[in-house]
């Protein structure tokens, strides 16, 4: 575990620094020609792209994928980038990288394998490799200590089950695992994958916040009792003329909890980028060393405390979903009992 | 552009996210969290096998001790009757000795009785033998001296003396 930690730390030093010359090459070069725009830098990075771009002038193009009247348009987004109007097949890539068509009465429907998909599906990959292994040496270990990687994992996946399904959800917490440890394991993946130079925001991303916070409320609804739906529409202990104001308020709040979901795991995420991204912007901005050096220094130290929060987010997500099947499943509400004693 | 969703990534994230929940849901975190199960089961029994071990080892340890107390009454109780029917042999032995001495002192105390009066029946017809010798001597020795006769036979009568 120790050495584990080491390997982790130097690694990610390593990584800052890198990060550091990597994003360095890019505007260096071609500031010669237009005035440096950190702002400019920091929305490319943080965005979604068709190509996977790890340095200036070195990029991966990725496939695209349209789908429209014409049926599924497949082809290498390098023909769109090098095209001198960006435009290709009769499609347009705007300056945000977006896709659009040249006919603008065509309705299309973009599933491009970009940026922030191919960093998913890598992420998606590694996590499978590495629990499916995991459970296969479970398998192999069978009655006997957990070795390697699975004694790593298996903490975490105890306490994942352990306090913050059972500790919260209680007796019924087992139908809520999976989601649980797949939802933790899954953000805590990629916004560590996140960190990495060229790596993708995908946490940072509103539609993947969005969809997971989706999937937390479906979960929530359809696990929901009579309890549940109860509290919200009927909640007990209130005097009739409050209902009136309760009962709405009780309904958006249905709606703010996953909400909320959303937005904090893609606001902590894309913040976190955008300060490091700021503070290595203040190197090219000043092109001093003083302030190379100790923009490099808390460059660094944000990059620790994105390991945190990478680690923190995925963890909240987790504990707040948890909390939201809890009172999904709740069988007695304390405000009940709390009003029988009255 | 930052809060604005794409579809693609949208369609992406449903899908992939999908597929993945349901591939480590069974083939992952089914196995990981059951083995887990299991193992906290196996730990729990060979936790309560161990109480229920030394739950035994204590009640053996009382039986054991049970048995030695009873032996040790037991014993006891040997040694007393032991000694109880020594001691009654012996005084038995005892009276019974006392009870042959006391016997072979009386037999011995009537030999010695017959003995004497034996010896007093002997000594008595000895003494008439001697008697009738003296007075037969006498008869023949003094027949002319009366007071002599007289002097001399009551001097033997003294002697004569009847014990």
């Amino acid at each position: 575990m120790k050495n584990l930690s080491k390997i982790f730390l130097i690694a990610f030093l390593f990584i800052s620094l890198v990060k550091g010359v990597a994003y360095a090459n890019g505007p260096a070069e071609s500031g010669e020609e237009k005035k440096f725009s950190p702002g400019d830098l920091i929305m490319h990075h943080i965005l979604d792209a068709h190509e996977w771009e790890f340095a200036h002038g070195l990029a991966i193009p990725l496939p695209v994928i349209i789908y429209s009247d014409k049926g599924l348009d497949v082809f290498s987004s390098s023909h769109l980038y090098h095209s001198p109007d960006r435009t290709y097949n009769g499609y347009h890539l705007n300056h945000h990288d977006k896709i659009e068509p040249v006919d603008k009465s065509r309705t299309i429907y973009d599933i491009s394998i970009t940026k922030n998909v191919a960093s998913m599906f890598i992420s998606v990959a590694i996590l499978v490799l590495i629990f499916i292994g995991i459970a296969k040496s479970y398998g192999k270990t069978k009655g006997k200590a957990p070795k390697g990687i699975q004694s790593f994992f298996e903490p975490i996946i105890m306490y994942i089950r352990d306090d913050i399904g059972k500790g919260t959800i209680g007796p019924k917490y087992e139908r809520f695992m999976p989601y649980l440890l797949t939802v933790f394991f899954f953000i805590w993946f990629n916004n560590l994958l996140g960190l990495f130079p060229g790596g993708a925001n995908l946490t940072g991303n509103i539609a993947v916040t969005f969809i997971l916070a989706l999937l937390t409320f479906l979960v929530t609804l359809l696990s929901a009792n009579g309890n549940y739906w109860k509290h919200i529409l009927w909640t007990p202990g209130v005097p009739l003329p409050l209902r009136i104001i309760i009962l709405p308020i009780e309904i958006v709040g249905m709606f703010t909890k996953p909400f909320s979901l959303m937005v904090r795991l893609f606001a902590n995420i894309t913040a976190g980028h955008i300060i490091i991204l700021s503070f290595i912007s203040l190197i090219f901005m000043f092109e001093s060393y003083a302030v190379g050096f100790a923009s490099t220094a808390f460059a660094v130290f944000m990059s620790m405390l994105e390991l945190f929060v990478a680690l923190l987010q995925a963890y909240v997500f987790t504990l707040l979903s948890a909390m939201y099947f809890a009172s999904a499943v709740e069988e007695h509400h304390h405000d009940e009992a709390h009003d029988h004693g009255h | 552009m930052l809060v604005q969703p794409d579809f693609g990534l949208l369609f992406w994230q449903t899908v992939t996210f999908l597929i993945v929940l349901f591939i480590l849901g069974k083939f992952a975190w089914k196995p990981i969290l059951g083995a887990l199960k299991e193992r906290e089961a196996d730990i729990e029994e060979a936790l309560s096998a161990a109480e229920n071990a030394k739950e035994e080892m204590k009640r053996l340890h009382a039986a054991n001790e049970k048995l030695l107390q009873d032996a040790r009454l037991e014993r006891d109780k040997i040694l007393k009757e032991a000694s109880a029917v020594a001691n009654s042999i012996i005084t038995e032995a005892k009276d019974k000795a006392t009870a042959e001495s006391n016997r072979i002192v009386e037999g011995a105390k009537i030999a010695i009785n017959n003995e004497k009066l034996a010896a007093l029946t002997e000594v008595k017809n000895q003494a008439a033998t001697i008697a009738i010798d003296i007075a037969e001597k006498l008869l023949r020795k003094e027949l002319s001296d009366s007071t002599a006769q007289k002097e001399l036979v009551s001097e033997y009568l003294k002697e004569a003396k009847f014990n």
